[in-house]
C-alpha cells in the first residue's frame, strides 16, 4: 500500500496504515466491526453475563404465561422454610457449607413469596422495559434527528426547539408525570411512554451526523442518479450513521433500566401485582435489619444489568471508532523498543 | 453583545412558558384529584364529587386553568406570587417552597462542587497515565458508578455509614482493627502508586512512602482515640500546611521558583502561627454575636488578599506566580484553621441531648430543636448533608470523570502541545499551564446539564433521606394527586435549567476567546 511518491515525513504513517490495513484486507464493514467488538474483553464478558441473565430470567419462571422450570411463582405466599432465610449457600472452598441451592436459593419474604421468583420476574420486566425504550426512542430519535438533519432549515429549527424543550427537565420528572399517568397499565405502556421522552439526546447526535453526511459527494452521487430523499436517508445516509446510532442506544438502554428502577422505586413506575426490581427495593427497605437479603438481590440484578448493557456500549464505540487501533501492553511496546533499537545499532 | 442577550433571554422565557404549558396539560391528565373519592361508600358521594369539581374547578377547560395558575405565578415577577394551593393541607405553596428550594440549592450545590473538582481531578491523572492499571481501574470504577442504582446505595449509605458508624462511634474504644488499618494503607499505597506512576524503583519508593505515612497516620488516629474525639491540632495544622505549601509550589510554578515556594511557606507560617491568636477572634466574635457565615467568609476572603501581599512582597521572577502559589497555599491552610474550631465543639455537639452521641444523621437537613451556637450548629448541618451529598456526588462523578479524561486526552494530543514540549518547558509546566486549563473548558458545556441531572437525582435521595427540599415536594404532590406544588416544582426546576444554560454559554464565550456570539 505504501506509495513511492509520499513525501518522506509520513512513510511511517503510511507504514502503520499499510499493517493496519493488511489486517483488515478484504473484510466487509460489518465484519470488522464484529471482529473488533469481539476483541474488547469486557464487552464480550458483558454480552454473554446479559444473554445468560436473560435466558436464566425468561426460562427459569416462563413469560406470557407460559411456565418455566422453577418450582415457584412470584406471587403465590408459600410456607415459610428455614425461617425465611436464603438457602443458597457457597461451596466450601470459598467459606460456605457446601454448595447446595434448596428450596429458597434467594430466600423469602414475610409473606413466604419465593424471592428467586421475584427476582427473576423483576429482571425480566427490567430487560423488556430496557428494549421497549430503547426500540421507541432508537425509531422516534432517528427519525426526528434525520428529518431535521436532512431537511435543515424551519423543519430543523422547529424539531431542534422541541428536543430543547424535553431537555429542560430531568428526564426522571418527566417519567414520574409520564409514569403517574401509565405506569398502572402495566410494562408495555410505560416502556412506550417512557421511550417517548427518552430519544432528544440521540435525536441530537443523529441530526448532527446527518448534517455532516447530506454534504458527502456519495449523497450528491446518489440524487443526480434520481433516488428520492426517502431513499437517499434510507439507503445512503442511515447506514452511514449507524456507528453513532448504535453505540447511544445502548448507551440509552442502560439509562433506561435505572430510569424504570428509580420511577419504580418513587412509586410511579411498576405497580402490584407486577414485579420490578426497583419495586422491590422499596417495599423491602424497612426490612433492611432482619432479611437484608430481599434488598440485596435486587439490587445486584439492576447492576449487573445495567453494567453489562454499559460495557457493551462501550466495546461497540471502540468497535465503530475508526481511529480506534488495539492498544500494545507496556510490555509489549518495550519489546518492539528493544527490536528497533538492535539491529539499528548493529547496521549504523 | 447586548442584541444576543435579550434574544436569549426572550428565547428562554418562551421555552419556560411552552414547557410548562406541556407539562400543566400532562399533570393534569396523569393525575386524578377524585381517586379517594371514586371508591368511597359514603352515601353523598355524588355531592362530595360535585363540591370537590367545584373548589378544583375541573369542569373547566384545562386552558383556563393553565391561564390562571400563569397568572399567578407570573406575579411573582413584582413580589405578588401565587402559585395556587396545596388543597388537601390548604397550605399555600410559596410557603411549602420557602425552605424548600435552599433545601435542594444547599444540597445540588455541595454535591457539583464537590463532584466537579474530584471528578476533574481524577480524569485528569487518568488521561496522564492512560492504558495504565490506574486508568483500567478509574475506568472500570465510572463504569460501576454509572450503573449503580442511586436509592440503593443512598439506602446502603444510611445501614452503613450512618448507623454501623454511629455504633462503632458507641462502643467503648472506636479503634479499627491491625486488618483495617494494614489493608487501607496498602490500597492507599497502591492508589498513589499507580497515580503517580515512573520508573520501577520509583513506583516501590512511592507505594513504601505513601503507605508508610498512612499506616502512621491510622495508627496515630486509633492511639488518640480520634474517631469518637476529632481534632486537628496545632501540631498537625503545622506540619501539613508546610506540606501543602510544597505541594501548591510543584503544581503551581515548580520547585525551582525559590521565591514561590518561599512565599507559600510564609503563608503556612503564618497559619501555624494565627492558629491560637485566631481562637481569641472566634470567641470575641461569639461574644459580640457576629459569627455567622457572612464572618467566616469575610475572613477567608481577608485571608486569600494577605496571602497575594505575602507573595507579591516576596516577588521573585514573576510577582504573579509567587502570589498565585501564596494564595493557592492559604485555601487549604485557612479551611483547616476554620475545620479545626469546627471539630473542637464536636464533644459538645456529640453529647448534645438532641444528638446522644449518634452524629451522622440519617434523615432531615437539621436535628429540629438543637440548642448550641454557630459552631454546633454548623457541625449539625454538615453531618446531615454528609450522606445525601456523598449519593448524589456519585451520580455525576463518574461523568465529569469521563468528560474530563476524554477532553484531556484530546489536547495532550494537539500540536500546541507538542510545542511548549519541543520548548523544553518542563511537563509540569505543559500539564499544568497549557493542557489543564484548555481540558477544563468543555466541562463549561455540561456542568449545566449535569445540574438538572443531579435536581432530578436530588428527587431520589431527598426521600430516602426525608429531606424536605423540592424533590420530595414534587413526588409527595404527585403521588397524592395535587397540581399545584408539582407545577411550582416544575416552574423553578424549568427556570434554573435555562439559566443554568444560559450562565454556561456566557462562561464559554468569556472563557472561549474563538467563541464570538453572532449577533
Amino acid at each position: 500500500m505504501s506509495l513511492p511518491t509520499d513525501p518522506p515525513g509520513t512513510t511511517e504513517d503510511t507504514n502503520e496504515n499499510a499493517i493496519e490495513l493488511r489486517s483488515v484486507e478484504g473484510l466487509s464493514q460489518g465484519q470488522i466491526v464484529r471482529r473488533k467488538f469481539f476483541r474488547h474483553r469486557g464487552a464480550v464478558v458483558g454480552l454473554a453475563t446479559l444473554v445468560g441473565l436473560m435466558v436464566l430470567a425468561y426460562t427459569s419462571i416462563g413469560i406470557f404465561g407460559s411456565p418455566g422450570w422453577w418450582k415457584w411463582d412470584p406471587t403465590t405466599p408459600l410456607p415459610v422454610q428455614n425461617g425465611t432465610d436464603p438457602t443458597l449457600s457457597l461451596p466450601g472452598w470459598l467459606g460456605g457449607s457446601g454448595f447446595a441451592i434448596g428450596d429458597h436459593p434467594f430466600g423469602q419474604d414475610e409473606i413466604g413469596r419465593d424471592i428467586f421468583a421475584r427476582t427473576m420476574r423483576g429482571t425480566q420486566t427490567s430487560i423488556n422495559i430496557m428494549l421497549l425504550i430503547s426500540i421507541v426512542a432508537a425509531l422516534v430519535g432517528i427519525v426526528v434527528g434525520a428529518l431535521a438533519g436532512f431537511y435543515r432549515g424551519a423543519a430543523d429549527n422547529a424539531l431542534m426547539r422541541l428536543t430543547d424543550l424535553f431537555l429542560t427537565f430531568p428526564i426522571i420528572v418527566i417519567g414520574a408525570v409520564l409514569g403517574k399517568l401509565a405506569g398502572g397499565s402495566g410494562t408495555l405502556y410505560l416502556g412506550l411512554a417512557l421511550g417517548a421522552v427518552s430519544w432528544p439526546t440521540l435525536a441530537r447526535l443523529v441530526r448532527g451526523e446527518f448534517l455532516t453526511l447530506r454534504e458527502r459527494e456519495f449523497v450528491d452521487a446518489a440524487r443526480v442518479a434520481g433516488a428520492s430523499d426517502i431513499r437517499i436517508m434510507r439507503k445512503h445516509i442511515i447506514p452511514n450513521a449507524m456507528g453513532v446510532i448504535i453505540v447511544n442506544t445502548t448507551l440509552l438502554a442502560s439509562a433506561a433500566v435505572l430510569l424504570e428502577v428509580a420511577l419504580s422505586y418513587l412509586g410511579f413506575g411498576i405497580r402490584s401485582p407486577d414485579v420490578s426490581l426497583g419495586q422491590m427495593i422499596s417495599e423491602y427497605q424497612s426490612a433492611f435489619s432482619t432479611r437484608p437479603w430481599l434488598f440485596w438481590w435486587p439490587g445486584l440484578f439492576i447492576i449487573v444489568i445495567a453494567l453489562t448493557v454499559n460495557f457493551i456500549g462501550d466495546g461497540l464505540r471502540d468497535a465503530f471508532d475508526p481511529r480506534q487501533k488495539k492498544i500494545p501492553s507496556e510490555r509489549e511496546m518495550r519489546k518492539a523498543l528493544q527490536d528497533e533499537k538492535s539491529p539499528a545499532g548493529t547496521t549504523s | 453583545m447586548v442584541v444576543f442577550f435579550v434574544k436569549r433571554l426572550l428565547m428562554s422565557l418562551l421555552v419556560v412558558l411552552v414547557s410548562t404549558l406541556l407539562m400543566y396539560v400532562l399533570v393534569d391528565i396523569a393525575i386524578d384529584p377524585l381517586f379517594d373519592l371514586r371508591t368511597s361508600t359514603s352515601p353523598n358521594r355524588e355531592e362530595l364529587i360535585a363540591r370537590r369539581v367545584a373548589e378544583l374547578r375541573l369542569d373547566e377547560p384545562v386552558l383556563v386553568r393553565y391561564l390562571d395558575w400563569l397568572r399567578g405565578a407570573s406575579g411573582c415577577l413584582y413580589g405578588q406570587c401565587d402559585l395556587g394551593s396545596n388543597w388537601q393541607s390548604d397550605q399555600p405553596v410559596t410557603a411549602l417552597l420557602g425552605g424548600a428550594i435552599l433545601t435542594t440549592i444547599q444540597l445540588v450545590t455541595a454535591a457539583t462542587v464537590l463532584a466537579i473538582v474530584l471528578g476533574a481531578f481524577v480524569g485528569i491523572v487518568s488521561a496522564l497515565r492512560q492504558y495504565s492499571g490506574f486508568d483500567y481501574s478509574i475506568t472500570f470504577l465510572s463504569f460501576l458508578l454509572y450503573s449503580l442504582p442511586v436509592f440503593w446505595v443512598a439506602v446502603l449509605a444510611k445501614v452503613f455509614l450512618a448507623i454501623n458508624f454511629n455504633n462503632f462511634l458507641g462502643r467503648d474504644s472506636s479503634t479499627l482493627g491491625w486488618l483495617t488499618v494494614v489493608v487501607v494503607s496498602v490500597f492507599v499505597g497502591l492508589t498513589i502508586m499507580a497515580a503517580l506512576g515512573g520508573s520501577r524503583t520509583r513506583r516501590l519508593q512511592v507505594f513504601g512512602a505513601a503507605a508508610g505515612i498512612t499506616l502512621v497516620l491510622l495508627v496515630y488516629l486509633n492511639l488518640t482515640n480520634w474517631y469518637a474525639n476529632p481534632s486537628i491540632g496545632i501540631v498537625i495544622i503545622a506540619l501539613s500546611s508546610v506540606g501543602w505549601a510544597y505541594v501548591m509550589t510543584i503544581l503551581s510554578t515548580g520547585l525551582r521558583n525559590r521565591k514561590a515556594l518561599y512565599s507559600a511557606l510564609t503563608v503556612a507560617a503564618l497559619g501555624a502561627v494565627l492558629w491560637l491568636p485566631m481562637l481569641y477572634v472566634w470567641q470575641y466574635a461569639r461574644s459580640a454575636g457576629i459569627l455567622g457565615w457572612p464572618l467566616v467568609l469575610g475572613l477567608f476572603v481577608v485571608a486569600l488578599a494577605v496571602a497575594a501581599g505575602v507573595g507579591y512582597a516576596w516577588g521573585g521572577p514573576d510577582r504573579g506566580s509567587s502570589a498565585r502559589t501564596a494564595v493557592l497555599t492559604a485555601i487549604p491552610v485557612s479551611m483547616m484553621l476554620f475545620v479545626d474550631r469546627l471539630l473542637q465543639s464536636w464533644q459538645s455537639y456529640n453529647d448534645n441531648i438532641a444528638i446522644r452521641g449518634r452524629p451522622i444523621a440519617t434523615i432531615g437537613r437539621v436535628t429540629p430543636n438543637l440548642q448550641g451556637d454557630f459552631w454546633i450548629q454548623t457541625l449539625d448541618v454538615a453531618t446531615h448533608l454528609v450522606l445525601p451529598t456523598a449519593t448524589l456526588v456519585l451520580i455525576s462523578f463518574a461523568t465529569y470523570t469521563r468528560y474530563t479524561r476524554a477532553s484531556m486526552l484530546e489536547v495532550m494530543n494537539q500540536d500546541y502541545i507538542r510545542t511548549a514540549r519541543s520548548k523544553g518547558l518542563t511537563e509540569r509546566t505543559v500539564v499544568m499551564r497549557h493542557a489543564f486549563r484548555n481540558a477544563l473548558l468543555p466541562l463549561a458545556s455540561i456542568v449545566p446539564v449535569d445540574i438538572i441531572t443531579l435536581i432530578g437525582g436530588a428527587v431520589i435521595t431527598e426521600t430516602v433521606f426525608g429531606w424536605f427540599g423540592m424533590g420530595r415536594l414534587f413526588a409527595a404532590s404527585l403521588a397524592d394527586n395535587v397540581i399545584d406544588p408539582v407545577m411550582a416544582y416544575i416552574l423553578i426546576v424549568g427556570i434554573l435549567a435555562v439559566l443554568a444554560n444560559f450562565v454556561a454559554d456566557l462562561v464559554y464565550a468569556v472563557l472561549d476567546p474563538r467563541i464570538r456570539v453572532a449577533a
